[in-house]
C-alpha cells in the first residue's frame, strides 16, 4: 500500500514551498499518493443577507472553479510532470479543521503546509491556520519554513 | 452615492438653517401625512374589522386559529422536535460535503435579522402601553404557537423553490402556493400567488420600510430635537439605495455583522436591568398573569391586552405572514422539512425571548402608571393607552424604560433601531423584490423600478405620523397572511406527508448525525 501526503496549499509563496518539499518526500518515500488541497476560508456561523443566501450555490461553484484554475490545477500539472500520482481538491470551510479532516479521511501519513509569510494584524492576535493546525492535528504535521 | 449623501445633506443643512423652511417642510410633513391616511384608510378597515358587536378583528383571530390548528395538526412539532431543531442549526446533520452552502444557521440568522428590530423595541412597547402588562402573556402565547404556524410554511418554501440553472434560488409563497396548488390539483392557485405577491409588496413598503423608516426618525430627532421626517428619510433612501441598486455590498456587510452584536448586547442590557431588579421579576409576572385576564383597567379590558398582544407577536416574528419562507428557501439540504424545524425556532427568539425582554423592563421600570387606590393602571386623557411617566409611547418608551436602569442606554438604543430598521429594509426589499419578479418577470428595468419605489416609500414612511404608518403596515403585513394562511390549510397535508416520512427515518437511524 503506498504511503498517501496532504499537501495544504494557500494560492502564495508559502504554498509553492510546500509543494516542492511534499515532492521531494514522495520522491524519497518512493510508493507515495499526494493530495494537494485548497481550503476556501468559510463559516457556516457567518452572517449573510438574503440576496447572497440565494446566490451563494452560484458563487460556491465559482470559488471552487477559480481555486482549481488558478491554484489547484497548476499544482497537479507540475506535480504529474514530475511523474508523481497527484488528486487535487477543493474544500470549503476552516484551513486547519478541513485539513486535518481530508488527512484522517484518506488516511494521510502526514500533512504537509508551509509557514504563511502572512504578517497582518488579524494573524497576530488570533493565530495563523498553520499553528492552529500544528496545535489541533491528530496527524503527523510538517511546517516548511 | 456620494451625490445623493451630498443632495441630502445639503438639504439638512439647509432646512436647519432657515426656520421658516423648517416651517415649509413640517407642512409638508402633515400634507404626506393626510394623503397617506386618506389613502390607505379603506383597506386599513378592511383588514381589521372586528367581528360584528364585538371590538375583536376578525384577522387577530385568523391568525391564532390558524397557529392553534397547526400546532394540533403536527402534534405539537414545536416542542417535540426542539432538541432535533438546535441539532440541525448546530450543523450536526450537515454533509460535510456540503460546506460552502447555505448553513441551516445562516438561514436562521438571516430571516431573524428581518424579524428582530423594531417590533422588538417599538412593537412591545405599543403592545404593553395600550393593552397592559397581560398583553406580553398573550404575545408569548402566540410566539409559541407561531412556531407551528413557520415550520409549515418554511419546510414549503424549500420544498417548491425556483432553483435556476445559474445556481441561483427563489422560493416563497407565491412559488408554493401556485406549485402545491397544480401538485394537489386544486384550481386556483396561480391567482393567489398573485395575490400573495400584492399584498407582500404592500408589506414590503409598510412594515418592513415605512414603519421602519417612521421609529428611525422618532429615535433621532429625541437624542437630535425635532426636525423634519422627510430628512431622515432622505438619508436613509440615499443609502439604501446605494445598497440595494448601486450593489454597495460594503454597507450591508457592515449592518450584517453590527446587527446580530446589537442584538445581544440589547438582551444583555435588558438581563442586567432584569438582573439589578431580580426582586420585582415575580411582581412583573403577577402583572403579566392579572393583567392577562382582568386588563388591570386598560382600554378593551382583557380582550384589550388580548388583541394588543395577538396583533404586536405577529407583527414581529412574522409567523404565518409568509415573509420567512422566503427567506429560509436558500438554504441547501435535501430534506426540505429540515428548514422547518430550523425556522421554528424564530418565533421563539424573537417573541418568547426578546419581546418577553423588553415587556419585562418596560414594566419593571414602573413607566406604566398605576392608580394606587385600585391596582389599576391608569389611561391617558383620551382613554386610548396607558399614562406613562414622561407620556411617551413607541419606540420611546422603550427607550425610558431602559433609561431608569442603565442611563446612557437610550444612545445605545438609538444606534440600535437606526441599524435594526437599516437591516430589516435591506430584508424587506428582497422580500418585495421577490414578489414583484414573480408578478412581471425576472430583469434589471423590472427590479430598479420597484427599487426606486421602494425609496420613495422611505421618505413618505419617515414623514408621515406614527398612527397611520403603524395601522398601514400592520394592515399590509396581515393581509399576507389572509392569504398565506388560506393556502397552508390545503397545502398543510403536503407537510404531514413529509413530517411522516421523516421522522420514520429518524427514528430508524437513516437520518444521522455526520461525524465532523
Amino acid at each position: 500500500m503506498s504511503t498517501k501526503l496532504v499537501i495544504g496549499l494557500d494560492g502564495q509563496s508559502s504554498g509553492e514551498r510546500a509543494l516542492e518539499f511534499g515532492a521531494k518526500l514522495a520522491e524519497q518515500i518512493g510508493s507515495c499518493e499526494l493530495l494537494v488541497v485548497y481550503v476556501i476560508e468559510w463559516s457556516p456561523y457567518s452572517f449573510q443577507t438574503a440576496e447572497e443566501n440565494a446566490q451563494r450555490h452560484k458563487r460556491r461553484e465559482e470559488e471552487i472553479s477559480t481555486a482549481r484554475e488558478r491554484v489547484v490545477d497548476p499544482a497537479v500539472a507540475q506535480l504529474e510532470a514530475a511523474g508523481l500520482t497527484v488528486t487535487g481538491m477543493v474544500r470549503h470551510g476552516d484551513v486547519a479543521d478541513t485539513l486535518n479532516s481530508v488527512a484522517k479521511k484518506e488516511g494521510a501519513a502526514q500533512i504537509v503546509v508551509a509557514r504563511s509569510t502572512d504578517k497582518s494584524l488579524s494573524k497576530r492576535i488570533f493565530g495563523s491556520s498553520t499553528a492552529t493546525l500544528v496545535m489541533e492535528a491528530t496527524v503527523p504535521v510538517t511546517v516548511v519554513s | 452615492m456620494t451625490s445623493y449623501l451630498k443632495t441630502a445633506a445639503f438639504a439638512a443643512l439647509s432646512a436647519m438653517a432657515t426656520p421658516a423652511f423648517a416651517q415649509e417642510a413640517m407642512s409638508l410633513d402633515q400634507k404626506v401625512n393626510e394623503a397617506f391616511a386618506a389613502a390607505t384608510g379603506p383597506f386599513v378597515s378592511l383588514i381589521f374589522a372586528p367581528f360584528p358587536g364585538t371590538s375583536f378583528p376578525w384577522i387577530v383571530m385568523w391568525l391564532v386559529v390558524a397557529a392553534t390548528i397547526f400546532t394540533l395538526y403536527f402534534g405539537f412539532v414545536q416542542f417535540r422536535f426542539f432538541g432535533h431543531s438546535i441539532g440541525l442549526v448546530k450543523g450536526d446533520y450537515s454533509d460535510p460535503n456540503d460546506a460552502g452552502e447555505v448553513s441551516h444557521f445562516q438561514a436562521l440568522a438571516t430571516a431573524l435579522s428581518g424579524t428582530v428590530g423594531l417590533g422588538n423595541i417599538a412593537g412591545v412597547a405599543v403592545a404593553v402601553g395600550i393593552g397592559g402588562p397581560g398583553a406580553t402573556f398573550w404575545m408569548i402565547l402566540a410566539g409559541l404557537l407561531g412556531m407551528a404556524s413557520k415550520f409549515t410554511e418554511c419546510t414549503l418554501g424549500v420544498k417548491y423553490r425556483n432553483e435556476y440553472p445559474d445556481g441561483t434560488v427563489s422560493g416563497g409563497p407565491m412559488y408554493y402556493i401556485s406549485k402545491g396548488f397544480d401538485e394537489l390539483g386544486l384550481p386556483g392557485g396561480k391567482i393567489l400567488a398573485i395575490l400573495f405577491s400584492v399584498f407582500c409588496i404592500l408589506g414590503a413598503l409598510g412594515g418592513g420600510n415605512m414603519f421602519q423608516a417612521n421609529q428611525a426618525h422618532a429615535q433621532i430627532s429625541s437624542i437630535t430635537g425635532d426636525y423634519p421626517g422627510w430628512i431622515t428619510g432622505i438619508v436613509f433612501a440615499a443609502i439604501v439605495f446605494a445598497v440595494i441598486v448601486g450593489g454597495v455590498k460594503s454597507i450591508a456587510k457592515v449592518t450584517e455583522k453590527i446587527v446580530p452584536f446589537m442584538g445581544i448586547m440589547y438582551v444583555g442590557a435588558a438581563l442586567v436591568i432584569l438582573l439589578v431588579n431580580y426582586n420585582m421579576i415575580g411582581w412583573a409576572f403577577g402583572q403579566i398573569f392579572a393583567g392577562a385576564f382582568t386588563g388591570l383597567g386598560v382600554a378593551g379590558g382583557f380582550v384589550g391586552a388580548l388583541i394588543q398582544g395577538f396583533k404586536r407577536a405577529a407583527f414581529s416574528n412574522e409567523a404565518g405572514v409568509g415573509s420567512a419562507a422566503i427567506a429560509h428557501s436558500a438554504v441547501k439540504t435535501k430534506e426540505p422539512i429540515t428548514e422547518g424545524f430550523v425556522s421554528l425556532l424564530e418565533p421563539l427568539i424573537d417573541t418568547v425571548v426578546i419581546c418577553t425582554m423588553t415587556a419585562l423592563v418596560i414594566i419593571i421600570s414602573q413607566q406604566l402608571i398605576v392608580d394606587e387606590a385600585t391596582g389599576n393602571y391608569m389611561l391617558n386623557e383620551a382613554g386610548s393607552a396607558i399614562a406613562t411617566v414622561d407620556g411617551n409611547t413607541g419606540v420611546a418608551l422603550t427607550s425610558a424604560a431602559f433609561a431608569s436602569g442603565i442611563s446612557w442606554f437610550p444612545f445605545v438604543l438609538a444606534i440600535a433601531v437606526v441599524l435594526f430598521a437599516f437591516s430589516t429594509m435591506i430584508s424587506w426589499s428582497y422580500y418585495g423584490l421577490k414578489a414583484w419578479t414573480y408578478l412581471f418577470g425576472e430583469g434589471k428595468t423590472i427590479e430598479l423600478v420597484f427599487k426606486i419605489i421602494f425609496c420613495v416609500f422611505i421618505v413618505i414612511g419617515a414623514a408621515a405620523s406614527l398612527g397611520p404608518v403603524i395601522d398601514f403596515s400592520d394592515a399590509a403585513i396581515f393581509a399576507m397572511a389572509v392569504v398565506n394562511i388560506f393556502c397552508l390549510y390545503f397545502l398543510m397535508k403536503l407537510v404531514k406527508t413529509e413530517l411522516a416520512s421523516y421522522s420514520e427515518r429518524l427514528a430508524s437511524g437513516e437520518i444521522k448525525k455526520f461525524e465532523h
